[in-house]
């Protein structure tokens, strides 16, 4: 009757409206569809596994009940229906079959449980992950190195990652690199996975971890093995001396080593660079100028994005632990060139 | 105009409606003292810091008021018993050392954390203080509500409304009072005895 | 004043006073329905915020904070003030005259748990405006931390405000609320029955309200431990939360999920009650497998308390827990999936007439698969992995939640409005809200699964344009605000039915069951006479019971109200309002209204 044809019109236009969005829109950088690591390969071919027989017994249902809705509706003067009270071999047959697909879908289940969990091979990149409101600080034990927000990976190498939390529970996503983990406080989460492509990946937070939450971005670099060896290079050089920079900079460095009112104004009282300050409440700044985006991928590492940033990083993300400090224009300008520089 | 009291109304099971309602609270209660317990068993040992079990818990005098409570039980029985013949005088006499034997478990436990806060152990200084002094603390909260319950049917009978037709009444409260000891005994087998 | 008797008026008690003591069952089920309806208005006005801030990327319609409130007590409100009351409107209402007695085995007490119900909402509610009371910068200081509230993000080191104070004491409040009106249904249920209405011969309805409430107070405290501990840790600075001390932030996740997942089975089974009574009388036909529908009813009670960790796949708990979890989780589909083969069934052979109550019930099932399916896809952990706490799974709990259990709360007002209020709704009006709502809730939920999967995760107040997801939103967005259109076509067929719904009669859908052999609405006795049960079709069995005479043959003692559970509920409230403000005199005062309260209750000559 009309109803149902509005209904089932309704049900076709959407699942249209889905596949042209699907389809034709994007691209969809966090994508859990498009896996580029094993990780999320092996994910994304068990839930295809799974789809499938969701699709199939969904169709097969609906269709009853619309079959059902349609053959049966009430027509006058027609005789009262016959009363069925039940029908033991139907209950049995309609317990078993899903039963069985239940246990076609739980076995890849549980050999993907044990392929993903987590155990890295011999060899594999070690990362310590630690999860920060509202940032990420990785640590290479391998190489000496702690940087925050982007991870460096190198294309077709193993990472594991070690995974815990500073303060309050938060998770570490990137999709397209495979399913996400939690960071807690007072445990080690592991997480292991090898990038088969080269690119920027992007992720973020995704246990709700406080007000700013949704600003916690991630971004996991794969590099191509002779990339990822310049970066680890880079990252384990020591600055370049003050002398050798130039006039601005050295006013930015001033800037960022000058004690303030109240001291918990500083940039030095909470961020580390290499042979200038050795802050821990903060992202360590090394090589922040390397980066492509500051305050955990809330905004580019440009120019006018960093100075956005330091001029008032809570109104970039709310409750933020980096204060309002106040930077005059000029601060700011000789902030930037100087924190670009750190490369 | 004539109405039927209460008592007459026929339950589908032949069980009071109180006795019955009271087995569901008994039910619902074994799964509050579940997770107190399962907690203080989980963070057992995990204690960053002392007093530790074994160095701050009196086993000798936990067993006195442990037996304490046990026999208060017995006294709950012997009161019912009482109640059920009608015998007026042993029903307040068997319902009053219930009660006093309750109020002197209640008195060993205050004398046990005033001595556990002496010798550093509060609620807020271990994993240990915490647990413990909850989980305990709640057991004695529920023992203190038994001991006014059982004060509140003693003056009941004292004003002569506690007669054979309100046994009911009585057997819940023992209902309640076995309970409570029931718990004790495993709170202090988990807590006291394995260590 | 406790004893009344029937056909006379009361005296020259007021109306307010008389809905004020009421210990009426079907005068508590309204109150309850109102109550539980204006709450999930408000649920939904929350819901119309988000989505209005989530319509497209970098909006700016709500801070961040306010936006955590708002998603934190959305969810606290569907579930606790909206959901769980709605359904227990109809256990209040419908059970007792569904089983043949006069009213429930303890009516204060039954009294108590709305109270309690309607002073905790408020609470939990009023930290909306509560702010300048506890010098926060902002008007609001609504809970913020989810409504799941996980430690230790819960804790005063990072919540410092009132707002998880809000949230722990008004849950333990509603709490209350719940275990109280548990013990009673199941006493009443069990111990209530007319002669005759043997366990299995006891409506779908009635027996998924009686699993429904096992579930509640076995399941209830375990939170108000959890509870306990974070109320603990943030008043007096215990360690159960505190990592440094050796705690382990995953206590909180066991327990509240030990409870949170039979919750959602709380929140489902009356649904699935009603569908089962829904389905029958519209197509005219028996419940298909009434065994086996009670027993699968019974089977995912008890199953539902072993799935729990099926919502902690990504902590990490270990490849063998994940897999027994992942395991049960499955198995658990298989009880759900029976119980919609054998509405179908009821179904077949049928003579279908599609009034409103019915296209709700259909859209029940067609909803709740998609639902079930999504969560079958939840089961396995690598794949939860990509979808846990992304919008797939906000895709699929609304599927489950709107599309299950408010469309059969829905299919259930529009069945039993005739028995309660003596009026028909109408059906043309009915029919619009059903389209407007169908049409809404998918355009609403559908597109988060691909949302989720296209990589947003839940609870943010914003996200990025990169991610390319603003139509998707947006699309959702317009869902929401239909949704909404369609609930006030609802209020306004509510309205109009007081003066212009056509009378409905004892029985207007020519049903089964004992509650249309009366009145509509019944009087305050229920029946002239205790019915003597023959069948378990009572209005369609071959058998035919005993009529019931239309004037009781003696007069039916009736009991009159009592002001003793509005007072101890506002005893109980006042100790969590002193809890609020940490100031013990107030707690202590309130605590001894509590007490005088029970007393006078006790010794009150108050009989059934």
């Amino acid at each position: 009757m009309a109803l149902l044809r509005g209904q089932t019109q309704t049900a076709l236009a959407l699942g249209a409206l889905m596949m042209w969005v699907v389809g034709c829109q994007g691209p969809f950088p966090q994508s859990t569809l498009a896996p580029t690591a094993d990780f999320g390969a092996h994910i994304d071919d068990l839930f295809r596994w799974i789809f499938w027989f969701a699709v199939a017994v969904f169709v097969v249902v609906e269709a009853l009940l619309v079959y059902v809705l349609i053959r049966y509706r009430a027509r006058p003067g027609a005789p009262e229906p016959e009363r069925v009270h039940g029908n033991t071999l139907l209950e049995i047959g309609w317990t078993m079959v899903p039963a069985i697909i239940l246990i076609l879908i739980a076995a890849p289940t549980i050999q993907t449980i044990f392929r993903t969990d987590g155990t890295p091979a011999e060899g594999a990149l070690e990362v310590d992950v630690i999860g920060h409101q509202w940032w990420w600080e990785y640590r290479y034990p391998e190489f000496g190195i702690t940087t925050a927000n982007e991870l460096h990976v190198q294309q077709g190498r193993q990472v594991s990652l070690r995974l815990t939390s500073q303060d309050v529970i938060h998770s570490f996503w990137a999709p397209r690199l495979g399913g996400k983990r939690d960071v807690i406080a007072g445990r080690t989460n592991r997480l292991a996975f090898t990038p088969d492509s080269v690119g920027v990946f992007l992720g973020q937070c995704a246990e709700f971890c406080g007000e700013s939450h949704a600003k916690m971005g991630l971004r996991v670099m794969v590099d191509a093995p002779e990339d990822f060896a310049a970066w680890v290079e880079r990252e384990r050089s020591a600055p370049a001396p003050a002398e050798s920079l130039s006039a601005l900079a050295r006013q930015g460095l001033e800037a960022f080593r000058l004690v303030r009112e109240p001291a918990s104004n500083s940039c030095i009282a909470c961020h580390a660079v290499q042979a200038v300050s050795f802050g821990v409440l903060g992202p360590n700044l090394s090589h922040v100028g390397g980066r492509t985006t500051v305050g955990a991928a809330a905004l580019p590492n440009t120019p006018a994005g960093l100075a956005q940033w330091l001029r008032d990083p809570v109104a970039v993300k709310p409750g933020s632990k980096m204060p309002r400090i106040g930077l005059t224009e000029d601060e700011i300008t000789a902030l930037v060139a100087y924190l670009q520089g750190l490369r | 105009m004539t109405h039927a009291p209460a008592h007459a109304h026929a339950t589908s099971t032949g069980l009071d409606n109180k006795k019955l309602a009271f087995w569901t609270f008994i039910g619902s209660e074994c799964l509050l003292f579940g997770s107190l317990i399962s907690t203080y068993l989980i963070y057992k040992g995990r204690s960053v810091r002392g007093p530790t079990p074994q160095e701050i818990l009196n086993i000798p005098l936990t067993s006195v008021s442990t037996f304490d409570l046990l026999m208060s039980s017995l006294a709950m029985v012997l009161a019912l018993a009482a109640v059920t013949r009608g015998d007026r005088l042993w029903a307040r006499v068997w319902l009053g050392t219930t009660a006093l034997l309750g109020a002197l478990f209640l008195g060993f436990q205050a004398y046990e954390f005033t001595a556990f806060v002496h010798e550093g152990l509060t609620i807020t200084t271990n994993l240990f203080g915490s647990t413990f002094f909850t989980l305990t603390g709640f057991h004695g909260g529920h023992v203190f509500v038994g001991v006014v319950w059982l004060l509140t049917l003693l003056v009941r009978s004292f004003q002569g409304k506690l007669g054979p037709d309100k046994t009911i009444n009585v057997e819940i409260a023992g209902l309640y009072w076995h309970f409570v000891d029931v718990v004790w005994i495993v709170i202090f087998t988990v807590v006291y005895l394995i260590q | 004043m406790a004893t009344a008797v029937a056909h006379e008026a009361p005296a020259t008690r007021s109306v307010l006073w008389s809905w004020i003591t009421t210990t009426d069952h079907k005068r508590i089920g309204i109150l309850y329905g109102v109550t539980a309806f204006a709450f999930f208005l408000l649920g939904g006005l929350e819901a119309l915020v988000i989505r209005l801030q989530l319509a497209r990327s970098e909006n700016d319609l709500v801070s961040a904070d306010m936006f955590n409130q708002l998603f934190t007590m959305h969810g606290t409100t569907m579930v606790f003030l909206a959901i769980m009351p709605l359904s227990a409107a109809f256990f209040n209402y419908i059970v007792p005259l569904q089983i043949g007695a006069r009213d429930v085995a303890f009516p204060r007490l039954n009294a108590f748990s709305y109270w309690v119900f309607l002073f905790g909402g408020l609470i939990l509610n009023s930290s909306f405006i509560a702010g300048p009371l506890f010098g926060a910068g902002s008007l609001s200081v609504a809970p913020n931390a989810g409504w799941f509230g996980y430690a230790n993000l819960t804790s005063r080191a990072y919540s410092p405000g009132a707002n998880i104070d809000f949230w722990v004491l008004g849950l333990q409040i509603l709490g209350v609320a719940s275990l109280a009106a548990g013990f009673n249904f199941i006493v009443t249920i069990v111990n209530l029955r007319a002669p005759g209405m043997r366990l299995m011969r006891l409506p779908v309805f009635t027996w998924m309200t009686l699993v429904t409430q096992f579930i509640v107070v076995t399941a209830f405290p375990v939170i108000t431990i959890a509870l306990v501990f974070l109320m603990f840790d943030r008043f007096f600075g215990t360690n159960f939360y505190s990592v440094s001390a050796g705690g382990d932030l995953l206590l909180w996740q066991h327990l509240f999920w030990l409870f949170g997942h039979p919750e959602v089975y709380i929140l489902i089974l009356p649904a699935m009650g009603i569908v089962s009574e829904v389905l029958p009388t519209f197509s005219r036909k028996p419940l298909f497998g009434y065994a086996v529908v009670v027993y699968s009813g019974l089977l995912i009670g008890v199953m539902g308390w072993g799935v729990w960790s099926h919502h902690m796949f990504s902590v990490g708990l270990g490849p063998i827990p994940d897999s027994v979890f992942a395991a049960t989780t499955m198995l658990i589909a298989i009880p759900t999936g029976v119980k919609i083969f054998n509405w179908l069934a009821t179904m077949w052979g049928g003579q279908l007439r599609f009034t409103t109550a019915m296209l709700f019930a259909v859209g029940f099932i067609a909803m709740f698969i998609i639902g079930g399916l999504s969560g079958v896809m939840h089961a396995a952990p690598p794949a939860d992995l990509q979808q846990t706490d992304t919008y797939f799974v906000v895709g699929h709990i609304h599927y489950v939640l709107f599309g299950g259990a408010i469309q059969g709360i829905f299919a259930g007002i529009y069945y039993w409005w005739p028995k309660v209020t003596g009026r028909l709704m109408n059906e043309r009006l009915g029919r619009v809200h059903f389209t407007l709502s169908f049409i809404g809730m998918n355009l609403a939920f559908f597109p988060m699964h691909f949302i989720g999967l296209l990589g947003m995760p839940r609870r943010v107040y914003t996200y990025g344009p990169e991610l390319g997801l603003d139509t998707l939103n947006l699309v959702s967005t317009v869902g929401a605000l239909l949704i909404g259109v369609s609930v006030l076509v609802f209020l306004v067929n509510a309205w109009r039915t007081r003066r212009h719904g056509d009378i409905a009669g004892n029985d207007p859908w020519g049903a089964a069951t004992l509650e249309w052999t009366i009145p509509s609405p019944p009087p305050a006795y229920n029946f002239t006479v205790i019915p003597e049960v023959v069948s378990r079709l009572p209005r369609w069995s071959r058998t035919q019971m005993k009529a019931i005479p239309d004037v009781p043959p003696e007069p039916v003692h009736v009991p009159g109200g009592s002001y003793w559970p509005i007072v101890a509920a506002a005893g109980l409230a006042g100790m969590a309002v002193g809890a609020l403000f940490h100031t013990l005199w107030v707690v202590l005062a309130a605590a001894a209204v509590l007490v005088v309260a029970i007393y006078a209750w006790a010794f009150e000559p108050f009989e059934v």
